[in-house]
């Protein structure tokens, strides 16, 4: 059991968590995941740890809910347990000091993010930062994110907030720019936000690593399930990844292999809504 | 005195059968297919056998369960006597009496199997272990033990962990198990499914070991949430039995596609999260129309009958060999045949063809015939040309076998490996590190529950030694 210290929701749909887990937080690594379960009986869910305290044996997990597993972890209050955190997981971010660095985040892609975004300052490289959602009630740790970041750049879909449109209008002026392209390029999102900032940087031959998030279970590469083409071979997200070169990911792939269980899912949320059995 | 039948009174009495499940109900239920012998029928198949003084069938068990012992007592009805005969050898007799090939080990050496039928040592054994677990409370616990005041940490909660932790305990030692999922039992409860071994069976013989002082804690995986070294330092020895948990992929066209799964994935979905088996799960499955699994394995005739369960229409067992080839228990082909499903022999996978959505829709295959003899001894399976099929599959399941997974052993660079990734040992289980020893899959490859708890067994003693040397 462990125990839930803090539940804030951040925007609509997306909680921020402390939880208890003190080994887990003891041995993480930027970049890494927890297996979530919040009570018997239900899924195995990976949630990126977007920041760890080893001194207090804090996670703090940000958690979008979506589906009917993600909605009963965030509706956990604090002072109660999830039933299962199991970590560390996956290989920790590889920093270093590419000079130049842009990072890229859409929706609660932008929370996992931050602590990625933050050693790679502390790293000494010069990051500028590009967030975006839908409206401006889902820009998320814009402050946070300036208090390290050269720039903070915010798009939304409907204008309410920075540029109207998305994350790669503002990634296109940062790549055409002499004196602003980046090195490498971070991205951390929907997949199609991933694919769409890959195809971007291609051609410009600049370095782009995103973090992928293909359906898993055990997450220590006993099941297979979270293969993913990368390259010419199949690997596994959960011991390989989750990040991974963004110019060899095969993003159809990934997204055809997302919608395994749509009409489950969709049955789930029928179900939690208006509380009878499909 | 029923031990003081005549040979032939003996040699007269014919094996009994196991009463079982309805085949076409059980296919479409989880519950368990055998039933278990009654007390009379136990004991009339105890009375078959003869006591032999060259106990040849002792010989074939890999621990050396004294079975004309626990027989001859059961044969006289004495159950308790019975069961503390067994139990002195297994730990987990009533995992063993179901899940052993028996018909390749202790029933293999039976002298009543010249001539005729074995006698049924699994039946017998699942039955005195199952009187044992019902009757508990009327027999003597645990022998009190004296604390050694040392502290000893199991890797991994299978079979080969659980025995190790058990013999540990009892030897007076502090131990600790870590189980990297949130459940204990390793492949018994995520891979073994239901219909075969009831899961509350592990739960009953996992409580054993809490009241005999074993911790366990899951969701510890050791590599990532705490590394061996941190182990070796908190710990005075250290047995792991991690098993070989990864997937062999089939490496052909199509693995990708929707519907595909490793028997890995397919089995923990269903047996450890539910998914199908549980009105209402949490976890989904995919139940396809048409099923196609791959392999001749126990892990293969597992997956093929699930998918029965799960509604499949037709569930397809498709092997490159022949029948006789298979590597599978004889019962459970027997059961799956049973059970309606199809034999696809001596046909090797291709591809697995999609539509344009990504779905699987059917397993390219090719025929092939068998040449001369190979390294097993099996005779070679060649491809016969231009015998391309197509069988319509909307799941196809990988069941070719695992390895070992390196996600402990990679931490540890200088734990000695063999070149397929298994720890290796000496015959105690002692590992090229001192205080660290290992069995189980993770030793051996993909192995047996009964072998893997033998190496749990012998590397405690070896494990009890060392501790009270150090
Ligand atoms: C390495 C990794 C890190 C992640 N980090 C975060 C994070 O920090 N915050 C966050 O909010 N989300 C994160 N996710 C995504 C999160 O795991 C999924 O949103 C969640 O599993 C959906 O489950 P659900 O039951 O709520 O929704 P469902 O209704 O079951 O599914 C909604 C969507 O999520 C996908 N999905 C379903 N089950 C899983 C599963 N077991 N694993 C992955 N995807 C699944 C489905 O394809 C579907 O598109 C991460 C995923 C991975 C693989
Ligand atoms: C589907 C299937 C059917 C089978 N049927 C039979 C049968 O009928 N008869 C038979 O005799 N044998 C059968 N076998 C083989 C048998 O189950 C195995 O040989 C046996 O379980 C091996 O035991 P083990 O303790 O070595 O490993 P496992 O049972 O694999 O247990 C290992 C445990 O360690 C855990 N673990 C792994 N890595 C870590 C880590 N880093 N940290 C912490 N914990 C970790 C795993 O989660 C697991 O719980 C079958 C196998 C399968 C897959
Ligand atoms: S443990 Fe297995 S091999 Fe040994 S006697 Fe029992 S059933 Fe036979
Ligand atoms: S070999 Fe067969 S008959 Fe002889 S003691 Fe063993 S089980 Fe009995
Ligand atoms: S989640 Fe099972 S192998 Fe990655």
């Amino acid at each position: 059991m462990f125990k839930v210290l803090e539940n804030e929701v951040l925007a609509p749909g997306l909680h921020r968590l402390v939880v208890e887990a003190p080994r887990v937080a003891a041995a993480r690594r930027p970049g890494q995941f927890v297996i979530v379960r919040s009570a018997p009986g239900e899924e195995r869910i990976p949630l990126t740890i977007g920041d760890a305290d080893g001194a207090s044996g804090t996670l703090t997990l940000f958690v979008q809910a979506i589906g009917a597993g993600t909605r009963k972890i965030v509706a956990v209050p604090p002072g109660g347990f999830l039933r299962d955190v199991a970590g560390p997981l996956g290989q920790p971010t590889h920093i270093e000091n590419w000079g130049r660095v842009a990072c890229i985040g859409g929706g609660v892609g932008t929370a996992v993010l931050y602590p990625l975004a933050k050693a790679l300052a502390e790293a000494g490289n010069q990051v500028t930062t590009v967030i975006g959602g839908r409206s401006a009630e889902f820009i998320l740790l814009e402050k946070e994110l300036a208090a390290f970041s050269a720039e903070v750049r915010v798009t939304t879909e409907d204008g309410s907030r920075g540029r109207r449109g998305f994350v790669t209008l503002e990634l296109e002026d940062l790549l055409r720019n002499p004196a602003r392209r980046p090195r490498s390029v971070f991205a951390i999102g929907p997949v199609p936000m991933m694919r769409a900032v890959a195809e971007q940087t291609r051609p410009h031959g600049v370095a782009t690593i995103v973090s992928l998030n293909p359906i898993m279970i055990d997450g220590t590469g006993m099941c297979g399930g979270c293969r993913v083409v990368v390259g010419t071979e199949a690997r596994f997200a959960c011991v390989d990844g989750p990040e991974f070169d963004g110019h060899l990911v095969d993003f159809q792939g990934l997204a055809d292999r997302l919608t395994m269980y749509h009409e489950h899912e969709a049955q789930c949320r029928l179900a939690h809504a208006g509380g009878g059995m499909p | 005195m029923i031990n003081n039948l005549s040979a032939k009174e003996r040699l007269s009495i014919a094996r009994e059968k196991m009463p079982e499940q309805d085949a076409a109900l059980r296919s479409r239920n989880f519950a368990e297919v055998n039933l278990g012998l009654s007390l009379e029928q136990a004991m009339r198949e105890a009375q078959r056998c003869l006591l032999c003084k060259s106990r040849p069938c002792v010989a074939g068990c890999p621990v050396e369960v004294d079975i004309p012992e626990f027989v001859a007592c059961l044969a006289q009805g004495d159950l308790a006597a019975a069961a503390h005969a067994l139990m002195r050898d297994n730990a987990l007799p009533a995992v063993c009496g179901r899940v052993c090939p028996q018909e390749v080990q202790c029933e293999a050496k039976c002298v009543r199997g010249v001539r005729g039928l074995p006698v049924a040592v699994g039946y017998l054994e699942r039955f005195v272990a199952d009187w044992a677990m019902a009757n508990s409370a009327d027999l003597p616990g645990p022998p009190a033990t004296v604390p050694s005041g040392k502290q000893a940490a199991v890797v991994g909660c299978g079979p080969a962990g659980l025995t190790a932790a058990g013999e540990l305990a009892t030897r007076g030692h502090e131990v600790t198990i870590f189980e990297a999922l949130h459940d204990t039992g390793g492949v018994l409860r995520y891979g073994i499914p239901e219909f075969r071994l009831p899961k509350g069976i592990i739960d009953q013989e996992v409580r054993r070991l809490i009241d005999v002082g074993v911790r366990i804690e899951c969701n510890v995986i050791i590599g990532k949430t705490l590394t061996l070294g941190q182990l070796r330092e908190q710990y005075d020895a250290v047995f792991i039995g991690n098993g070989a948990g990864l997937p062999v992929m089939l490496g052909i066209d199509g693995e990708n596609l929707k519907g595909v799964y490793s028997a890995n994935e397919y089995l923990t979905r269903v047996n450890l999260m539910g998914a199908g088996q549980v009105f209402d799960s949490a976890t989904p499955i995919l139940r396809g129309r048409h099923v196609a699994v791959i392999g001749g394995g126990n892990t293969a005739m597992d997956c093929v009958r699930t998918a029965r369960r799960l509604g499949a229409e037709r569930a397809m067992i498709v092997y490159r060999r022949g029948e006789s080839e298979m590597p599978a228990r004889v019962e459970e082909v027997h059961h799956a045949k049973q059970e309606g499903v199809e034999f696809v022999m001596l046909t090797a996978p291709l591809a697995v063809l999609g539509d344009e959505a990504g779905w699987a829709r059917a397993l390219r295959c090719q025929k092939m015939a068998l040449g001369e003899p190979d390294a097993s001894g099996r005779r070679r399976p060649v491809s016969v040309a231009g015998s391309e099929f197509d069988l319509p599959a909307e799941v196809v399941i990988n069941a070719l076998g695992t390895r070992a997974n390196p996600l402990l052993t990679a931490t540890e660079p200088a734990l000695k490996l063999n070149k397929w990734g298994n720890i290796e040992t000496d015959e105690r289980g002692a590992t090229s590190l001192p205080g660290i020893f290992a069995g189980g899959d993770i030793v051996r490859g993909g192995a047996t529950v009964i072998l893997a708890m033998g190496d749990g067994k012998r590397a405690a003693a070896a494990m009890d030694a060392y501790l009270r040397s150090a």
